[in-house]
This record gives C-alpha cells, sequence and structure tokens, in this order.
C-alpha cells in the first residue's frame, strides 16, 4: 500500500536516501515541522549557534570527507543567516545542499513574519536553487539538489521549503530520474585536445603544473602524481590544493601568488607552458594581467568551461573532470617519447629555493612567531591532523608552513575570504573525520566572529582543537596599512586583553590554555594534543608587528615580489 | 558591437529572473531581452541583445545555468530579426500629408489618429524601425513604446550553435 507521508517526512526521508549522515542547523517557526521527524531518524542532527556555523560547518564536512554537507534552517533571519556560507562554498566549489524553511505559500510576498525572497537572494550566491511549490516534489527536489551540488564543477544547491507544504501529506516515492535536459557536464576531455596538450608539453622546457583545487575536488591525486613525475614537471600548488600532492615531494614548488613563495610564483612568471588543473586565474594567483607569466601558453583543464580563457587565454582548452583527463593525458603521454630533458629548469628553481626559502626568525626572548607555532605543531603531530584556518595573516603563515601531504586535510575560505570560518568549518571537519585531530589556527580578529560555535563543539562532544594566533589586531589589514598607508592604522588594533579566549573557552565548555613565551608553545600544544574530552581553545600572545611575506602588492606584477618587509621598504616602485 | 543570441531554456517558474540575475552579476550588458513559447511547452526563447566584447563569456554563463538548454549566437545578417514599435508623433493638420507618405515609405502603419498626434506601428528589421524613429524625429516624437527583438536563424546552417561543453 502507498505510503501516506507528511512533506516533513518526505523531507527527512529523502535525505535519509541520499545517505546523509548529519545535518547542521537550527530550527524554528517555518522549518518546525520538519524537525519533528528528525527525533526518529538515524540522522544525526548538530545545533549551531548561528545559521553562518551551520552553513560552514556543513563546508567543512563536506571538506574533510568528499561527500555533500547538509544544513537546514528556517525562514527569513536564519536564511539570511546561512547566505554568507552559501556565497562562500560557491566561491570554493564545495558540495552542499540547504535546505531552508519558507513562509506558507499563500504568504509569499505578503511581507509575513519572518519571510524573505530567500530564492531570489541566494539566485547568485549557489549552483543553483529552487522553491518547492508541492510536497509530491519533494522527493525528486532533494534528489535533484544532491545530484547537482556533487557533480561537474561542485556546489551550495538550496531547497526552500514552504511551511505548509512540510505539513501537506503526499504519497512516498522514490525519486525518479533526474530530469535537466540543460545539465550534461563533461567528464573526458575531447581527444584531439588531449593530443594536442600533450604536444605542447612535448616541446615545452620550462612547463609547470598549475594545480587548483579542481583536483582535489575531483579526487585525481594519484593520478596527478603519476603524471607529474611521468612528464617530470614541477608544480604549483594554489591555497586551495594544499595537499593534493605532497609538500616534501621535490617536484613540488608550494604556494604561489600574492603570499606565495618567491620560487612558485616565479617559475610561473619565467614558464613557458602553464599546465593548469582545476585552477581558475585568480587574481590572487596572477597580480596584474597583462604581465603574468607572458611568455607562457597555456593548456586549461576545467570542469567548467566558463573558467577556461575567463582571465587568461587558452591556449589549449580541455573540459572535462580532472581526474579523468590526467588519465588520458597519461595514457596520451606514456603512447610517447621520451620528455625533452628540463634538467636545466628544475636546476634552476632548485637553486631559486636554496637562495629565497619561505623564512623568520623566533627570538627565544621575543613575542611568539606565529609560525613557530605552525612548525612546532608540525613537528609534535608529524603533520599528521587536519588544519583549518580563518582568514588573514594566519591563514597565510598555515598554508606557507604546514608540510601538507594528503589531500581533504587543509581546510579555509579561499574565494570569499571569510573571516569566522575557521571554528565551525573545524566543527564539521572533526563530525565528519571523528578520528583525525582537527586543529583550527585562527586569529583573534576572526575568532570574535564565530567563536560561540565552540559552545557546540562542547555541548555536541566534538573535540576540536584551536589555536588561537593572537596578535592583537585585525594583522592583514594592519599589513596593508602599515606598507601601503605609511602606518596610519584605521581600527585594525584589537584589545590584547579583551576577550580573555582561554576564558572565553572555558565558560563555553571547553579547556583554555595560554603561552606567552616561545618556550611555553610545545608544552601547551602537547597538553592541548592529550585532552580529548573536549575542545581546547589556546590563546598564543603572538607578535603583533609581525608581516605575511613573500608579498606581491594587489595589482602589482608579480616579477615586483618583495621577500621582506626590508626587501620592501628599499623599493620605490612598490611603496 | 551588438550581438544577437537564442537562449532556449526550461520553462519554469523564475527562469527570466535567473538570466537576469546572472547578466547583472558578472557585469554584462542587456541591450533587449525578449522571452516567450516555442513550438515546444516545456520550452521558452530568449532573445537577447547585449553589447560588448565578452561574448565567449555570456555564452558559457548562460549555460552554467541549469535550466538553459541551448545557446544560439546568429552571425550578422544569418538570422530573421524583428522588433515592433509604437511612435507617436506631433502632426498638425498641415503636415499631415507629408507625415502620412514618409510613414507609407517605411511601411508604418497608423494605428490611433488625435487631433495633433498621429500614432504609427512599425514592424520590421530594426533598421526599419531606426530609420522611420529618425524621420520623424523631424516633426517631434512624443511617445514611444519598443520591443526588444526577436530573432530566427534563417532555414540554412548558418546559426552558430554552440554546444554545451565546448
Ligand atoms: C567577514 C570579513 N570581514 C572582513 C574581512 C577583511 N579582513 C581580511 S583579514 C582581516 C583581519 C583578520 O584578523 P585576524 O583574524 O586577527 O587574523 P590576522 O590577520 O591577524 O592573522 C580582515 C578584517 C574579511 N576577510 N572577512
Ligand atoms: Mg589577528
Amino acid at each position: 500500500m502507498p505510503e501516506q507521508l507528511t512533506g516533513a517526512q518526505a523531507l527527512i526521508r529523502s535525505l535519509e536516501y541520499e545517505g546523509v549522515e548529519v545535518v547542521f542547523g537550527m530550527p524554528g517557526g517555518a522549518i518546525l515541522k520538519a524537525y519533528d521527524p528528525i527525533i526518529e531518524s538515524p540522522i544525526r542532527h548538530v545545533l549551531a549557534r548561528h545559521e553562518q556555523g551551520a552553513g560552514h560547518m556543513a563546508s567543512g564536512y563536506a571538506h574533510a570527507t568528499g561527500r555533500v554537507g547538509v544544513a537546514m534552517v528556517t525562514s527569513g533571519p536564519a536564511a539570511t543567516n546561512l547566505l554568507t556560507a552559501l556565497q562562500d562554498a560557491y566561491m570554493d566549489s564545495v558540495p552542499m545542499v540547504a535546505i531552508t524553511g519558507q513562509v506558507a505559500t499563500t504568504s509569499i510576498g505578503n511581507d509575513a513574519f519572518q519571510e524573505a525572497h530567500t530564492w531570489g537572494m541566494s539566485m547568485p550566491a549557489t549552483k543553483h536553487n529552487s522553491l518547492i511549490t508541492s510536497a509530491e516534489e519533494i522527493p525528486d527536489a532533494i534528489r535533484e539538489a544532491f545530484h547537482l551540488a556533487s557533480t561537474g564543477r561542485k556546489g551550495p544547491v538550496l531547497v526552500d521549503v514552504p511551511k505548509n507544504i512540510l505539513t501537506d501529506t503526499m504519497t512516498w516515492h522514490r525519486p525518479g530520474q533526474i530530469k535537466l535536459p540543460g545539465y550534461k557536464p563533461a567528464v573526458k576531455g575531447h581527444p584531439r585536445q588531449v593530443k594536442a596538450a600533450a604536444d605542447l608539453i612535448e616541446q615545452s622546457e620550462r612547463p609547470v603544473l598549475y594545480i587548483g583545487g579542481g583536483v582535489g575536488a575531483a579526487g585525481g591525486g594519484d593520478e596527478l602524481r603519476q603524471f607529474a613525475e611521468m612528464i617530470n614537471v614541477p608544480m604549483v600548488t594554489t591555497l586551495m590544493a594544499r595537499g593534493i600532492f605532497p609538500d616534501s615531494h621535490p617536484l613540488n614548488l608550494g604556494m604561489p601568488g600574492m603570499h606565495g613563495n618567491y620560487t612558485a610564483t616565479i617559475a610561473m612568471q619565467r614558464s613557458d607552458l602553464l599546465i593548469t588543473i582545476g585552477a581558475r586565474f585568480d587574481d590572487r594567483i596572477t597580480g596584474d594581467l597583462k604581465s603574468f607569466a607572458t611568455g607562457a601558453k597555456v593548456i586549461h583543464v576545467d570542469v567548467d568551461p566558463a573558467e577556461i580563457s575567463k582571465n587568461r587565454f587558452a591556449d589549449v582548452p580541455i573540459v572535462g573532470d580532472a581526474k579523468a583527463v590526467l588519465e588520458q593525458l597519461i595514457t596520451e603521454i606514456g603512447s610517447r617519447g621520451a620528455q625533452p630533458n628540463r634538467d636545466a629548469w628544475l636546476a634552476t628553481l632548485s637553486d631559486w629555493q636554496a637562495t629565497y626559502p619561505l623564512a623568520y626568525e623566533q627570538d627565544p626572548d621575543g613575542p611568539i612567531q606565529q609560525q613557530y607555532v605552525i612548525e612546532e605543531l608540525h613537528r609534535i603531530t608529524g603533520g599528521d591532523a587536519t588544519i583549518v584556518a580563518g582568514v588573514g595573516q594566519h591563514q597565510m603563515w598555515a598554508s606557507q608552513f604546514w608540510g601538507f601531504e594528503e589531500p581533504r586535510r587543509w581546510i579555509n575560505s579561499g574565494g570569499l575570504g571569510t573571516m569566522g570560518y575557521a571554528i565551525p568549518a573545524a566543527v564539521g571537519a572533526k563530525v565528519g573525520t571523528p578520528d583525525e585531530i582537527v586543529f583550527a589556527f585562527d586569529g583573534d580578529g576572526c575568532f570574535q566572529m564565530t567563536g560561540t560555535e565552540l559552545i557546540t563543539a562542547s555541548v555536541e562532544n566534538i573535540p576540536i582543537k584551536v589555536a588561537v594566533l593572537n596578535n592583537a589586531s585585525l594583522g592583514m589589514v594592519k599589513q596593508w596599512q602599515t606598507l601601503f598607508y605609511d602606518g596610519r592604522l584605521s581600527q585594525t588594533e584589537l584589545s590584547p586583553t579583551v576577550p580573555d579566549f582561554a576564558m572565553f573557552a572555558e565558560a563555553c565548555g571547553a579547556v583554555g590554555l595560554r603561552a606567552d613565551r616561545p618556550d611555553q608553545v610545545a608544552a601547551v600544544l602537547e597538553e592541548a594534543l592529550a585532552i580529548n574530552d573536549r575542545p581546547v581553545v589556546i590563546d598564543f600572545a603572538c607578535d603583533p608587528e609581525a608581516m605575511v611575506f613573500p608579498m606581491v602588492p594587489a595589482g602589482g606584477s608579480n616579477d615586483d615580489i618583495a621577500l621582506s618587509r626590508e626587501d620592501f621598504m628599499s623599493r620605490e616602485d612598490l611603496t | 558591437m551588438k550581438h544577437v543570441i537564442a537562449v532556449l531554456v526550461e520553462n519554469k517558474p523564475g527562469v527570466l529572473a535567473r538570466v537576469s540575475t546572472m547578466f547583472a552579476r558578472r557585469g554584462f550588458n542587456i541591450h533587449s531581452l525578449t522571452v516567450g513559447p516555442t513550438e515546444d511547452p516545456s520550452l521558452s526563447r530568449m532573445t537577447v541583445v547585449v553589447d560588448g566584447p565578452e561574448m565567449e563569456q555570456i555564452v558559457k554563463q548562460l549555460y552554467k545555468l541549469v535550466h538553459t538548454v541551448k545557446v544560439m549566437e546568429f552571425e550578422p545578417g544569418t538570422a530573421i530579426e524583428r522588433e515592433i514599435m509604437l511612435v507617436r508623433v506631433n502632426a498638425s493638420p498641415k503636415l499631415r500629408g507629408e507625415i502620412l507618405d514618409a510613414a507609407r515609405v517605411c511601411e508604418a502603419k497608423a494605428v490611433d489618429v488625435g487631433v495633433t498626434t498621429i500614432t504609427f506601428e512599425v514592424t520590421g528589421p530594426p533598421d526599419r524601425l531606426a530609420d522611420f524613429l529618425q524621420l520623424m524625429s523631424a516633426y517631434g516624437v512624443t511617445s514611444l513604446a519598443k520591443s526588444g527583438r526577436i530573432a530566427l536563424a534563417r532555414d540554412q546552417k548558418t546559426a552558430k550553435s554552440q554546444t554545451k561543453s565546448a
């Protein structure tokens, strides 16, 4: 006999049908009905303290597991609170499904209580969205949302569900075949283009593999390694690609761009061929486009055709899934003769690496340097931790100084640069990978945006660890004011004493620790690592004057990379 | 330079909002946009006239919308293009004859005659409308309503159809 369900039951059953194991969210009027069947459902619900937090949790979960993260919130203010997390996930192509309550169909447009035009507001912040108009649609709409979120170029999809539809009854049916006549994401690259790419690679003397987050999203790390070794070509890994390829591998030059290291950034500048895979020539990578890698031809592999030739013309465009195209390239190159000898190019790069390493000094009697905390944690854990970052100087240092060896173990907000990302994203990552150490490096500014999610972590028994790299400032902005506004600091100094982060942590049910001097760093990290029944926060009193280098000034040419503050100051063209 | 593109989209609520939001968000300039049914009830046809050099991006961004089924960019001269306008012109009794003569040449139809004005309907290729408007500006145009463009490829393989993944 066909089973009669309420829309709410159908919604939760549809999520179960997708294999959802956890939903991050917060109930409220319009979505209330859907919170009732959650009580019986095997799906875990994590109650966030703010809907932005719920969204970033879903994102952190998706990053750590590769599965679709799910957030569920009510209408109006909850939906608008979620928007930042949607845009964040959209920019970083994170697979997410957001379910928002909506006022009843009959009230839509009447400025009803807690009505917001969620569908309209989320449209440019999502890969796709929909407004459910009858309970019967629910199974298909949820299937479609998961399909869209997790295929092609991944991204967030929002489903807006009016309150009355959750109450209506429907005849349960499994979702049918997806009907999206215009949605056919490419998988394999065009064979002719793959050949053309192999031709360019064979002719190139100074090739660079320019690897972005798309390779990780496609799960193409192994193929990438095989390909890179086969053609013996050095690689740069963007902020979103850290960990896709081991940092310890001699071909990995690390992160290029505005705060990239010298070798990675200048290798691109001097290259004659950029083999671009799952990257998008973002302005943080290219600097001034006109002077970016002027001598390079471009092979551009991307699952999203709109990324190809958007910012930089591609000589060989290949639309396809990064993993599938890498397999094709491996086969194609494998059928050809030896690659040209590139020893001279590789030797030049090694020289640069030796001459211009990433460097900092930890004065044993001076304030703590953030890089030192990062390196100490790496030493103590042997790098076996999932690292999450906020946005600012600490994020750049974490990317520069943590040696990443595995995919899915570096989680940050790259495209949108959303302060406050770290703590909720760490919560989501820990829920998805409970056996891993999940360690967030957060700024004192960022922490103050979303630190209340520590309460979620404590109450729900999600033992994340947070290092507040506390420089008593909105450090990254202060750095710009120092360098480009003659040191005129405007609204970038935070209180060195308020809040007391350790006390704040304790108030949230977490353990609060502190380190004021470099010689305390290792011990306090050990102490934090030993605590596994509660979240831990360590407040590191860090150098408020430190600045992130190398640096290419915004809009400047990557050729003008400044290696240090002194280097920057000595260059009239930059100051 | 102006380009004309036809976009076949799924006939779903809100699809016009999706297209126009995308244009606004990406900073593309729409000169005109029309939308209406097609021979297939599941599809709507939009005809968009756009300014600017970013045609490749516009086509790709249109395809990126999940409800876009097909995008066709017309090379100049390869499509039948039509617009319609209603134009009200000052027409004092002593100039009426002259104005109506000019209208006849341009195949403009007088659809309303008032004491001091005549309103014309002009349908046809965009330059016919432009010519007539220019002619009438000497007399004084008091009101103008103009449709966006509609276009169909001529019955030969002239429209450059861009496949979704190319
Ligand atoms: C939501 C949001 N608001 C403002 C900014 C601009 N911004 C970028 S970095 C930064 C400072 C971050 O301070 P903190 O978290 O202490 O990190 P630090 O740079 O000091 O390491 C600010 C304000 C942003 N990226 N995101
Ligand atoms: Mg700070």
